[in-house]
């Protein structure tokens, strides 16, 4: 093993992060128009309840066929089959807490370290003034049969998995709210 | 169909801080209060985002986007992007924010009474070049004063924000200036574990201080690796 180089620590981004971190079409994963699009969308809140308004949202996920433009994806990189797909989605939180992102349901993924295949998902990263460190966190899609077979769902205790299940509110429109702390804390994860 | 499992990104203890840090208040009603949930890294932790956006011609100069030049110390900011396998990160985004010379934003809710710099919106990015290099040219930041606590300042400081390659090696953290004395009372600064701290102050340069231009100042990110002892930092 070779010699390693200590890390560089994290801090919060602070209250201004839209200076460096807004883009404007950055909640845009898919183009707008775009067949199948889905929209999720939800408030950030802290411990008292309190809608978060500087905070940001970015996400990340496979394309429909559940594959990644990606080198590091052992089954090899290729080019989504939507035009124009990122797969990077990136929202600050608006004056009521809410973040929006325009996507396409990811497909199905092997979990390469067990059997069971991933349902389909979205990664979380949320960032805010106050959190010193990004907290992750999952969104799984309300009425996804392989939902129930998730093995990282079932790693998580059934009491507080509903936290990370976007709830269906529309023909193409998820609703996945984010509590930092409190009754309904969401679920986070250490990747 | 058996694939080969890509290696994790590890996460080394002694490196970023505690999500709970009482010195800073704004984590009291934020910071998670339940442990996280520790999952292996699958196909979507060890893959990310590797585009850039769209790259302005003054995203990399920070005093050249605005009729007139911003007030303040012209200083370029420069390093490599490493993993701690000590490889570097090339062709990867690498985005910053900051206050004017002054110490004030270019935000609508910064109101605190020090001057708006109309030349000076605080805002840039540039891509890391085949070594994984990259270099700014701003102003230097000033001081500025935060509600945390009676008579509380921030050292001076950049944001700055990564990407890697990896979902797991997304980085946000704030670069400092040398010896600010500042340091000893900023809990965001000490947030971070001592021996860890300093990693984020970056160094005078006087070899690549560009004459009658621009002083220099040099810092390298050092980003989650592969071969890293795998220990768990699980965040308190
Ligand atoms: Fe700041």
């Amino acid at each position: 093993m070779s010699e390693q180089l200590p890390l560089t620590p994290s801090q919060t981004v602070g209250p201004y992060l839209r200076l460096g971190l807004d883009w404007p079409k950055g909640a845009d994963v898919v183009p707008p128009g775009t067949p199948g699009e889905i929209v999720i969308s939800g408030i950030v809140y802290d411990g008292a309840g309190v809608p978060i308004t500087d905070g940001l949202i970015e996400t990340w996920q496979a394309d429909p066929d559940g594959r990644f433009a990606h080198p590091d994806d052992p089954r090899g990189a290729v080019e989504p089959s939507v035009p124009g797909f990122l797969g990077f989605g990136r929202s600050c939180t608006d004056e009521t807490g809410r973040w929006s992102v325009r996507t396409v349901l990811p497909g199905a993924l092997p979990a390469l370290d067990t059997e069971a295949q991933e349902a389909p998902h979205l990664d979380v990263s949320v960032f805010a003034r106050g959190l010193l460190d990004r907290v992750v966190t999952r969104i799984y899609l309300a009425g996804q049969p392989g939902n129930d077979a998730d093995p990282l769902l079932a790693a998580v205790p059934a009491e507080r998995r509903d936290t990370l299940v976007a709830e269906k509110v529309g023909e193409a429109e998820y609703r996945f709210d984010i509590h930092l702390q409190g009754d309904r804390e969401t679920v986070f994860l250490q990747v | 169909m058996t694939l080969a499992h890509p290696r994790p990104y590890l996460q080394p203890r002694d490196t970023h801080p505690p999500l709970d840090f009482a010195g800073y208040k704004s984590t009291g009603l934020r910071a998670p209060t339940q442990r996280p949930i520790v999952v292996p890294q699958r196909l979507t932790e060890v893959t990310g985002p590797l585009l850039v956006g769209e790259i302005g011609p003054n995203d990399h100069d920070l005093t050249r986007q605005h009729e007139g030049e911003p007030l303040g110390q012209r200083i370029t900011v420069s390093g490599r992007v490493l993993d701690s396998d000590g490889r570097p990160v090339p062709d990867t985004l690498v985005e910053v924010w900051q206050a004017n010379a002054a110490g004030r934003y270019a935000h609508k809710r910064d109101n605190w009474p020090a001057p708006l710099d109309p030349n000076f919106s605080g805002g840039g990015r540039v891509v890391t070049n085949s070594l994984g290099e990259y270099s700014f040219t701003t102003i230097k930041p000033g001081a500025y004063p935060w509600g945390n606590h009676h008579n509380a300042w921030r050292p001076a400081h950049i944001h700055f924000s990564l990407f890697g390659r990896a979902f797991t090696q997304r980085l946000v953290t704030q670069m400092y200036f040398p010896e600010d004395p500042l340091f000893a009372f900023d809990p965001i600064f000490r947030s971070a574990p001592e021996g860890a701290r300093e990693r984020m102050i970056s160094t005078f340069d006087m070899d690549t201080t560009q004459p009658e231009w621009a002083l220099s100042y040099r810092w390298d990110i050092v980003l989650r690796g592969r071969e890293q002892t795998p220990f768990e930092e699980p965040h308190e």
